[in-house]
């Protein structure tokens, strides 16, 4: 497996980027170096071995359904936002 | 450490940071000095005391702050440029603990930005310099609270553990560093980075403060579902007979002054009667690739979040939304943030995920399981945190895979869950101190500090 010019901009894609030209080559360069190191895991038998996603002692933690105070309040939250109008988030338009 | 009482005022000693703050201000340790707020927090606190009010176990104590701790002091930017502006609207559980206990915070510290480096220049606000050699690098990722600890700044620091960003750095300047058990204290208000190997610690001057820290934090939060119940207070410090040393790790890839102060610790100990066990831990070889491909995993998701629009930086002149998303985080992200986020965007795609992302999760079994074995034949197990000590700045920045090497010795704790804590063991002839990590078996935290006394040098 190679990273080419166009991996990077489906990558780019994926991540939510805007890559330069420029950036493009250098992700090239950085990007197939660190598939080598991780592909030598190419060599591991792991037949019969079950994932590990988690270490973690416990698999599902329950609580109630229901609305707990909060630390923090609407305007607080919305005053971190660059740009709102009507207790709302303004963003540039969609579509 | 110092804690404020009827001699000494907590003025007096938040005061003295400060002006240490000030003097080492060209090692680049700070991203925010807390001067008004600290003093009157201190000033608060030698009320209570001239009272005769109670105060906390902390009291007056000042403190560091890894800069991806939330708090309402100062922007929480975790050195990248994408946070920059953001004042938290609530604390981190650690936060709140501490300064309950009276801890007062002096300033938030750098950090590569995200936590996202083993030498903090991938911080936004550039790189933090070693306390030992100011042409070499603090280690990272939380090199600045490693550096204000070995300044002697402050009495204890902050950091977060997610590959080896506490132990690393703490060796590198000769302190305490520790990586809690996974679970042990609350991630409740601290920027994710790899959600499954993310852990909370603190850098400290003595095993006595450290124990004192963690009997502060340790718990079950209920604003973190993966805190586990308070075992470290109920813990029943045992002796320790057995110490292992993993033979992988023993070779001519590790510094030499390394391996010598490995070999100086194991005769301390055969000398105080303990056996040392040799240890066959074949799966550790593959641990650094399966870290660098679960947690950049965890990194493009916890990472998703950042896009300029509900608080911190948001790139101008964007025509429209999609536009206005990948303009904050192309201007706003680190280069070595991309590449996490790119990779772990490629190890999780169609096509890739069965060969990558689920064959790491299964190398991950392997290493836990190596670790359950090697603890049924030892107590502790002694091994280097890192191949070198402190590096030159710029030797390694621009070479991704050499920076990653870096981690070889911690990532595999991490991915274990086990505790870890790095321990000063002398230093190199040209005076870089070596450090060297004691691990052991999940919930041995407690153990692991009280342990760390025998390898202190008889005096």
């Amino acid at each position: 497996m190679e990273i080419n010019c166009e991996t990077i901009e489906h990558l780019a894609d994926l991540s939510n980027f805007s890559v330069s030209d420029t950036e493009n080559k250098s992700l090239q360069k950085d990007l197939n170096g660190i598939l080598k190191y991780i592909s030598q895991l190419d060599e591991v038998d792991v037949k019969d071995v079950e994932p590990t996603y988690q270490v973690f002692e416990m698999e599902n933690v329950w609580r109630e359904d229901e609305i707990l105070p909060q630390e923090a309040s609407r305007e607080e939250l919305l005053a971190l936002t660059k740009e709102q109008k009507d207790n709302q988030i303004k963003v540039p338009k969609v579509l | 450490m110092k804690i404020a009482n009827q001699k000494v005022s907590a003025v007096r000693l938040v005061e003295d940071a400060l002006k240490k703050a000030k003097e080492f201000a060209d090692y680049n340790i700070f991203t925010f000095i807390n001067e008004e707020g600290a003093l009157k927090k201190a000033r608060e606190i030698d009320e209570k005391i001239a009272k005769g009010e109670p105060v906390g176990k902390l009291a007056g104590v000042p403190y560091a702050l890894k800069d991806n701790f939330l708090s309402k002091e100062g922007e929480t930017t975790a050195s990248a440029h994408i946070l920059q502006g953001f004042e938290s609207p609530i604390t981190s559980t650690t936060v709140a603990k501490l300064e309950a206990e009276g801890a007062i915070m002096i300033g938030r510290t750098n950090l590569d930005a995200f936590a996202h480096g083993s030498s903090t220049e991938n911080s936004y606000f550039g790189p933090t310099l070693n306390s030992h050699d100011k042409t070499r690098v603090a280690g990272g990722s939380s090199g600045g609270s490693a550096v204000a600890v070995a300044l002697d700044i402050v009495e204890f620091a902050t950091g977060t553990d997610t590959g080896g960003s506490i132990r690393q750095p703490a060796s590198f300047n000769g302190v305490y560093g520790l990586k809690p058990t996974y679970g042990c204290i609350s991630r409740y208000g601290v920027v994710a980075m790899a959600s499954s190997t993310d852990c909370i610690g603190f850098f400290t001057k003595s095993t006595e403060d450290m124990d004192l820290l963690m009997s502060v934090v340790s718990g079950k939060d209920s604003k973190d579902l993966t805190t586990l119940d308070d075992y470290y207070n109920e813990t029943e410090v045992k002796p320790a007979k057995k110490v292992g040393v993993i033979k992988e790790f023993d070779n001519d890839s590790v510094d030499i002054n390394i391996r010598n102060a490995l070999k100086a610790k194991c005769e301390l100990l055969k000398s105080k009667g303990y056996e040392i066990v040799e240890l066959d831990m074949p799966a550790l070889k593959y641990a650094l690739a399966a870290y660098y491909i679960i947690v950049p995993a965890e990194v493009a998701s916890n990472l998703s979040r950042y896009d300029g629009v509900r608080y911190g930086f948001r790139s101008e002149n964007s025509k429209g939304l999609d536009e206005l998303y990948a303009n904050t985080r192309d201007e706003g992200y680190m280069p070595e943030n991309k590449r996490r986020i790119m990779i772990g965007n490629f190890v999780l795609s169609s096509g890739f995920y069965d060969a990558y992302f689920l064959k790491a999760a299964k190398v991950r079994t392997l290493i836990v399981k190596e670790y359950e074995n090697a603890f049924s034949k030892c107590d502790f197990i002694l091994t280097p945190v890192s191949p070198n000590p402190a590096f030159k700045l710029g030797e390694k920045v621009d070479d991704p895979v050499a920076m990653y090497l870096e981690d070889l010795m911690s990532v595999s704790l991490n991915l274990a869950g086990v505790p870890g804590l790095a321990i000063p063991a002398g230093e190199t002839a040209e005076g870089l101190p070596i450090g060297l990590q004691i691990v052991g078996p999940r919930r041995s935290d407690k153990n692991l500090i009280e342990f760390a006394n025998v390898l202190k040098e008889d005096k």
